[in-house]
């Protein structure tokens, strides 16, 4: 039985149904991640034996007729910045080599509350610090549909596993677009919610204020229900946010009559053709089932990506302080201290993160506050109010995801060229707003595209209820990555 | 030193500016920003979690016991209360900051503009605070011969750091003012301020400039002032130096100063130049602290009465020399007891009851080592041996006898007056029938005095009438009847 490509609800359903054991299901799995991921490289570490004990006891559960997690059973794998008990959570960073935790991020429990099996961790760029995961200190991880270009970045390892089928869905994390560009390179659904509807406790933090994790999943019923076991308030988070959760499978009505979808033009001057032809043709798909055109300006849009690489790195040199070789991770040793930090920090981290210290270290320095870091809050209270606005006139702003498909390893050869990659999905998390990238086709080489919708605050419904049409009309279908035994 | 002028030389020509930052720690149950307990002497790391240790994906709650007792001290102080406060990060590199920055307050902290009445002499000197703002602690270092320990049970423990203008004019006052805030923070109970467990530190910033000169002089920063017997050495130590590197021709430089209380000096520590850019900026792992109305009310509801409005209330009202005054009001327990006393006395028996607890009480409280908050006599108690005295019904003599009868057993005071016929005797018949005898069986005294002006025999009589009374004897009325005896 080919189970690898397997939805997340048809998983569970099997089980529950003891058509399959979830130990056959791990089983395969890892089979097929021994098969295949020495090709792709989605994976940091595969924890066989934690996998199986789960599995193991999701079936006696099953078999003493215990009731069952909505995702009993379900394979998953986990962006290696969400913080694993007992498993090496590395952030695919040298300074945390080895380092063992002892807790479980917040999403990793629920996940494991729900029945869900964590079956490893998955690569990314150090940090979440990148748009291609080539910044991982560990491997590169390659995009299944085309093995010599990157899988996006920074969740690269959640997107590849998720198209590749080395798992039923992952969990990413979005600081900047971290989930839903890799999402577009690779084919598959990725979901960020708002900013505080689910917890950081346990993500290794980037960027404080825009971070928030997300699933990355091959449907977007798929996404809706691993949004269901993660979403909600949760007291050891003080961003969280403290509102009630809808039921996301409900969201998926396939009706999209009346809807009012906006058209920023700021999001449609640069990309590339094929890019262009597959949202017109998105945008058809929706107009012919009801929905309702809206030509929109977010005139603040090309103040994003400064704003956003003054916030972003600033948090990040204040969040990335505590890697000191003092407590966990690496140590070198040196004489004196000062000498033990500098060796320590100049061996553990790769070139974008000191980078990006340095900039961040930057803008927070006395006197330059006021011109960067507190300059840059303020454009994004005008960014958030061109979406306030922007939402009296639509109920949800679709854009390209990123200007172009996946690119070739080393494509981007300056860090500008690779911020530029994140054009379109900055503003969403500088505004704390929900998004989502859904497939809407392939290039003529074969490539996905996706295509990104925005809604207002905790309005995670209406992404799945527009994405799910969208899923249906212009979706990938079948369509699996060629040459990894995919094709089904 | 040898020197050609004292301080108190030098001080005529220059005035010395001193400001104090004094960090007391709030007493909660729990850390400020996780649920880990804070203990006193506790073995080493013992009191941690992962959030204490810096781990990564931790995230600070701020723990809202912290927020009452500050307010209290902003209440007690006449602060203004910022409704929003906000926490920053300070960032530096030390072994014992697990985060690489302290959550503390900067340009928004929860206090401004506060005062505290510090008595001095028999007055009191209003000394102004320019800010209370919260902060967590950071751990401790100790250097055992080559290496370096860290404990981090201090680090994540609440602190309220209080920043006076600089207008305190002499060490004296300074002292003073520590003596005042560690006596407030103790009465409104907020923290235990025991200097010794670190629990109140002091650093001073210390400057000279001639007197008359507007301009203030370079200050420094003296650490490490954990006793109150150093503050005023410290200081003037300080001052002193100075004075004379001014007068010798130097300049003072900006710098901070590490007091040793062992050699009576300070050294060193390290200048501005090397001083860290602490790169503040605003939390956003934490919303901003908001003080609302129906806090504030709680807070206002449940303030005592302050210790300088009842040193003021003291003498106004009670007629207490201000000495017995400030006595009274070092210790919140021993101002409540004397409250309560002159509460249960129903005449204003304000002046006498302060002797009787000054002097009888913590005289038998002293003698067994008995804190007010256990003296095994009530304050209505110790009012209705007063009454007796004030009303006659026995004398002050007598009273001792009484007070320490019943402070040893309980028995009510007037029951041991008439179980033992302790009553004073004012009935002149009475006492001259006494007076007659003791005269009489004395010739060679009496004529002594009478013929002979030896006047110190009176007392001899006196004591001879007393002792044919137990001491019961009215000594007014006594001593008019004796002068009427002896003819003069």
């Amino acid at each position: 039985m080919t189970t690898q490509f397997w939805s997340v609800a048809d998983t569970a359903r099997r089980i529950a149904a003891g058509e399959i054991t979830a130990a056959q299901i791990v089983d395969a799995m890892i089979a097929r991640i021994r098969a295949v991921d020495d090709v792709i490289g989605a994976y940091l570490a595969v924890d066989e034996d934690g996998a199986r004990a789960a599995a193991e006891e999701v079936d006696r559960q099953r078999a003493a007729n215990a009731p069952l997690g909505p995702l009993a059973g379900v394979p998953i794998a986990l962006k290696d910045v969400l913080v694993t008990r007992g498993l090496a959570t590395t952030a695919a960073s040298r300074i945390l080599e080895g380092w063992i935790p002892p807790y479980d991020a917040h999403v990793v429990e629920r996940l494991r509350a729900a029945g869900a099996i964590v079956l490893g961790k998955v690569n990314c760029d150090e940090f979440a610090m990148g748009s291609s995961t080539e910044n991982s200190a560990y491997q590169p991880t390659r995009n299944p549909w085309d093995l010599s270009r990157v899988p996006g970045g920074s969740s690269g390892g959640s997107s590849a596993a998720v198209a590749a089928g080395l798992c039923a869905a992952s969990l990413g994390t979005d600081t900047g677009g971290s989930i839903r560009q890799p999402a577009a390179f690779c084919g598959v659904v990725g979901l960020k919610p708002t900013y505080g509807r689910v917890s950081r406790w346990g993500v290794v933090a980037f960027a404080s204020s825009l971070d928030q994790v997300g699933p990355l999943t091959r449907s977007v019923a798929d996404a809706a229900l691993m949004l269901q076991a993660i979403a909600g308030f949760d007291p050891r988070d003080s961003t969280s946010l403290d509102a009630a959760v809808p039921s996301y499978a409900d969201a998926m009505t396939g009706d999209v009559r009346g809807l009012r979808v906006g058209l920023p033009q700021e999001y449609f001057e640069a990309m590339d053709d094929e890019i262009r032809a597959a949202l017109r043709r998105t945008v058809a798909a929706l107009v012919e089932r009801g929905a309702e055109l809206v030509d929109l300006s977010l005139p603040h849009t090309a103040h994003a990506l400064p704003a956003y690489y003054l916030v972003a790195p600033a948090e990040a040199s204040s969040n990335l302080a505590r890697f000191d070789g003092v407590r966990y991770g690496l140590r070198v040793e040196a004489p004196d201290l000062l000498d033990m930090y500098a060796r320590t920090r100049g061996a553990g981290f790769g070139p974008e993160v000191k980078r990006r210290i340095m900039i961040g270290s930057y803008a927070l320095r006395s006197g330059y506050y006021d011109a960067y870091y507190k300059k840059a809050q303020q454009v994004r209270t005008l960014i958030k109010r061109d979406f306030d606005h922007a939402f009296q006139y639509c109920d949800v702003v679709l854009t390209p995801t990123t200007p172009t498909p996946a690119f070739a390893f080393g494509a981007k050869s300056t860090p500008m060229d690779m911020y530029l990659a994140d054009v379109f999905t900055l503003s969403c998390n500088l505004a704390g707003l929900p998004g989502i990238s859904v497939p809407c086709g392939l290039t003529g080489e074969g490539l996905p595209i996706g295509v990104q919708l925005l809604a207002r605050p905790l309005d995670e419904v209406t992404l799945l209820r527009v994405g799910g049409v969208i899923e249906a009309a212009v979706g990938l279908g079948d369509r699996r990555p060629p040459g990894i035994g995919g094709a089904a | 030193m040898t020197s050609p002028r004292d301080l108190a030389g030098l001080l005529e020509e220059w005035e010395p500016v001193i400001g104090l930052e004094v960090h007391v720690q709030l007493a909660t149950a729990s850390k400020i920003f996780s649920p880990s307990a804070i203990a006193f002497g506790a073995e080493p790391n013992s009191l941690t979690d992962p959030l204490v240790m810096g781990m990564p994906g931790t995230l600070p709650v701020f723990n809202r016991a912290v927020l009452a007792l500050a307010l209290k001290l902003g209440v007690a102080t006449s602060s203004q209360i910022r409704a929003r406060s906000r926490f920053a990060r300070k960032h530096y590199f030390y072994p014992d900051l697990p985060k690489g920055y302290q959550i503390s307050q900067f340009d928004e902290p929860l206090c401004e503009n506060g005062h505290l009445d510090v008595i001095i002499g028999g007055d009191l000197k209003r000394i102004k605070l320019s800010r209370i703002h919260l902060e967590e602690d950071a751990g401790k270092t100790t250097h055992v011969g080559a290496s370096s320990h860290v404990d981090l049970n201090r680090a994540g423990v609440p602190l309220v750091e209080v920043v006076t203008a600089p207008e305190i004019g002499s060490s004296a006052e300074a002292g003073e003012f520590l003596r005042s805030l560690h006596r407030l923070v103790r009465w409104l109970d907020i923290s235990e301020a025991d200097m010794e467990k670190g629990q109140l530190r002091c650093d001073a910033n210390v400057s000279v400039r001639l007197r008359g000169e507007d301009r203030l002089g370079t200050r420094t920063e003296l650490k490490n002032i954990n006793s109150f017997r150093f503050v005023e050495n410290a200081i003037d130590s300080e001052i002193a130096r100075q004075i004379r590197l001014i007068e010798a021709g130097g300049r003072v430089t900006r710098e901070t100063r590490l007091w040793d209380a062992e050699r009576g000096q300070s050294q060193p520590m390290r200048s501005k130049e090397e001083a860290n850019d602490y790169r503040y900026f605003p939390d956003p792992d934490l919303p901003p602290l908001v003080v609302d109305g129906p806090i504030m009310g709680e807070i206002l509801k449940h303030l005592p009465e302050l210790p300088s409005a009842r040193f003021d209330r003291y003498q106004r009202i009670h007629g207490v020399s201000s000495d017995d005054a400030r006595t009274l009001v070092g210790d919140r327990a021993l101002a409540d007891y004397y409250d309560a006393a002159v509460a249960a006395h129903p005449g204003e028996g304000g002046r006498m009851i302060a002797n009787w607890v000054l002097t009888e009480l913590l005289g038998a409280l002293n003698a067994s080592d008995t804190p007010i908050a256990k003296a095994p006599m009530r304050p209505h108690t110790l009012a209705a041996l007063v009454v007796l005295v004030e009303n006659g019904t026995i004398s002050g003599k007598i009273g001792k006898e009484v007070f320490e009868e019943s402070y040893r057993t309980g028995e009510a005071p007037a029951a041991i007056v008439e179980r033992r016929g302790l009553q004073q005797i004012s009935d002149p018949a009475a006492l001259w029938e006494v007076i007659d005898r003791v005269v009489g069986a004395n010739p060679k005294q009496a004529e002594a005095y009478t013929v002979g002006g030896k006047d110190g025999l009176f007392g001899f009589f006196v004591g001879g009438v007393m002792k044919e009374t137990k001491g019961r004897a009215n000594p007014v009325i006594t001593s008019d009847l004796l002068h009427k005896r002896l003819g003069r």
